[in-house]
This record gives structure tokens, C-alpha cells and sequence, in this order.
């Protein structure tokens, strides 16, 4: 399974939830598969993914999920720190780890190699960090939202993209919209 | 030690309804920090490098809380890609209380390499900026809070070492 195929299996999941997701191709195929106005696509910036979803989950009670790539985490690698001092338990961070930096042609990580983000997010203080398969990812999630717990998934898969296009708004609008899905939910 | 200016900037804050801050420290924001630390309405998250403190404030401020950062100026050199691609194409207001060191009082050689390029800096980025010499600036803060949150825009107050010194 590739990070699409993970994709489609949780999208009935993050149905009408907040999402906030990494840039590139996870946010071009989540636009495809699943787009609502409770999604924050990335453009640019990357790795701040991991920042802007714990952001959201501190001031707010509405779970979130932060689907965030392998190459995105090590970019921003302090994260996992910040997370773990500052525990939201309606936080989920999802980290798609395909082991490579898949947007620019999966060029390998180091996630791939030596180095586990898995024991990275435990020695940075974590608690509860899962390490998956992409086929058990959406049990995984099911299972992270209704602990009410804050919760590092892992989710080994396979790299490669598929094609599909960039995505057609505007940045305003999307800050927009996923702001207005927040006041909705909480109301 | 806070000091009556490092008050004036909690209480400014404060009554902007700034309810989440982030921090990287400073010798001279030491004061501050510790006020926003200690203050029961305010979040204070500690980030590690200030690029992940904007990442923050984002979500903070998309999910219903205005937000700040703290930081030295040398921090412009680590943030710039997060102010352009993301607190400024998506309209996040953000103020930046920023230690303005390298300027004229400053005793760390190195500090004076990036005080050279920082209003160059802001400028190039169209970023806003008020400079702060003097301890009585800090009643001009609430009308720059005002202005972030009016035009959805990065703004930047540089507080340099007569600000510091002056202060009471
Ligand atoms: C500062 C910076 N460097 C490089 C890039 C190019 N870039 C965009 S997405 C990406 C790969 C991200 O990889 P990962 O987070 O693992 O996500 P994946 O696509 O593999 O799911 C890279 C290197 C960028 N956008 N910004
Ligand atoms: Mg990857």
C-alpha cells in the first residue's frame, strides 16, 4: 500500500473532522479523495504540519488529525518534544512514513534507513506512539480517536504517488473555511 | 527580575485578548517570558526554533485564539520561509515582540552581523515594523496589536538594548 491507498481507507474516518494536512501530494490526493472545509491543506512550509495541528488542538476541544509525512517530522524533528510536553488529548498525529520524501520523487529518507521516528516520538517523552502497517492504519486511527488520548501513529507504507492535480483555492479561503469548520463544531 | 516595562508589555497583551504565545528566549525577553509563563490566560508553549513557534501560532489563531511570538532577531534568519508561505499567504496575524539585538550598547560582537540585515530583511518581506528606544514606546503596543489583527499581517516590534536599559 502507498500513502493513497492509506488515505482511502481512513477518508470515511476524517469525514467532518478537523484535518490539518502535509504539503505536496498528501494534500493534493486528500483534496481528491476527500475535500470539506474542515481540511487545512499545506502548501508550502514544510514540516509544520505536526505545529499547526497541535496548535489547533490546544485552544479548541474538537479532535484533530495531523497527517504528516516521514520527511516532513524529521524536517521539523523538535516537534515530537513539543508535543510531548504539551499533551493535547484530542490531538492525533499521523505521520505516513513511506520512507521517502515522496512529493519530490521519493528520494529515500532517513526515516527509511537507520532511524525510527517511532523510537524518536518514545524518547521524546510520547506516550502513546503506535507503529503500523498501512492495512492496519484506520483501525489504528479509529482506535486513537476514541482512547481520547493524544497519539502518535506511525504508519509504515510503501512510496510512491499517484497523479492526480494541484489543488485549485486559494490559501485565504482554506484558512477561511477550516476556521469557520472549527466555531461550527464547537458551537 | 520583570521589570514595570515588561509589565506594561503583559498587560498589553493581555488586554488584546493575545491568549496563546510561543517563545524562543532572549537575555533581554527573559523578563517578559517569565510574566507570560506565569499568566493564567495566556498559553505559554515554549518552541524549540521559531519556525515551529509560527507553525504553532498558526493553528492556534485558525482555531480561535490570537497568538504571539517572542523571539530575538536572528530568528528572522530561521523563519523567513514560514513568514512568506504560510503566516503571510494565509493572513495570519502575528505579532513579533523581537529582541533587537546588535545595535548600538550591544556587548556580543556576533549579534551586530544580524542586527545589520534585519530592517532590511523586514523590509524586503513587506513585513511591518516599529522600533523601540525608549521604555515609554510600550504605550504605543496596543494600537500595533490592534494593527496585526486589522490588516491579518506578520508585524514586528524591535526592541533594542536603549529600550531595555531604559526600562523601569
Ligand atoms: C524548505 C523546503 N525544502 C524542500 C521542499 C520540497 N518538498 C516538498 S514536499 C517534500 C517531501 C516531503 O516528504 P514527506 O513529508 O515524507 O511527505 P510524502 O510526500 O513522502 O508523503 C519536499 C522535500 C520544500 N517544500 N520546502
Ligand atoms: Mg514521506
Amino acid at each position: 500500500m502507498i500513502r493513497y491507498d492509506i488515505l482511502k481507507t481512513i477518508a470515511p474516518i476524517l469525514k467532518e473532522r478537523l484535518v490539518v494536512c502535509n504539503i505536496g501530494s498528501p494534500s493534493q490526493e486528500l483534496y481528491q479523495l476527500l475535500d470539506q472545509p474542515s481540511n487545512f491543506y499545506m502548501f508550502g512550509t514544510m514540516g509544520l504540519c505536526s505545529s499547526i495541528g497541535l496548535g489547533v488542538a490546544l485552544v479548541q476541544d474538537q479532535p484533530v488529525i495531523a497527517i504528516d509525512g516521514d520527511g516532513s517530522v524529521l524536517t521539523n524533528l523538535a516537534t515530537l518534544s513539543t508535543i510531548a510536553n504539551n499533551p493535547a488529548d484530542n490531538f492525533i498525529l499521523l505521520i505516513v512514513d513511506n520512507g521517502s520524501y515522496g512529493s519530490t520523487g521519493d528520494q529515500p529518507t532517513y526515516a527509511g534507513m537507520a532511524t525510527s521516528l517511532t523510537e524518536v516520538a518514545r524518547a521524546c517523552g510520547c506516550r502513546n506512539v503506535v507503529e503500523c502497517s498501512a492495512e492496519e492504519t484506520a483501525a489504528e486511527l479509529e482506535k486513537a480517536l476514541s482512547s481520547g488520548k493524544m497519539t502518535i501513529i506511525i504508519s509504515k507504507c510503501q512510496p510512491g504517488n499517484v497523479n492526480v492535480s494541484v489543488i485549485d483555492d486559494d490559501p485565504v479561503n482554506i484558512a477561511s473555511r477550516f476556521s469557520n469548520s472549527i466555531k461550527e463544531l464547537n458551537s | 527580575m520583570p521589570t514595570p516595562t515588561d509589565k506594561a508589555i503583559l498587560d498589553s497583551l493581555v488586554r488584546n485578548k493575545i491568549g496563546f504565545i510561543t517563545s524562543v528566549p532572549c537575555k533581554q525577553l527573559a523578563g517578559v517570558i517569565e510574566l507570560v509563563d506565569n499568566h493564567e490566560e495566556i498559553y505559554h508553549i515554549p518552541s524549540n526554533k521559531e519556525d515551529e513557534g509560527m507553525g504553532l501560532c498558526t493553528g492556534a489563531y485558525l482555531g480561535g485564539t490570537r497568538s504571539a511570538i517572542i523571539m530575538q532577531n536572528t530568528a528572522l534568519g530561521v523563519a523567513i520561509n514560514s513568514l512568506v508561505t504560510l503566516i503571510q499567504y494565509y493572513h495570519i496575524p502575528l505579532p513579533m515582540l523581537i529582541s533587537y539585538r546588535g545595535e548600538v550598547g550591544e556587548k556580543v560582537a556576533c549579534q551586530v552581523e544580524m542586527a545589520i540585515h534585519t530592517k532590511p530583511l523586514l523590509q524586503q518581506l513587506n513585513i511591518p515594523y516599529f522600533h523601540f528606544t525608549k521604555a515609554e514606546q510600550v504605550n504605543g503596543l496596543d494600537g500595533i496589536l490592534q494593527h496585526s489583527q486589522m490588516c491579518k499581517k506578520p508585524i514586528a516590534i524591535l526592541a533594542d538594548a536603549s529600550f531595555w536599559s531604559s526600562a523601569s
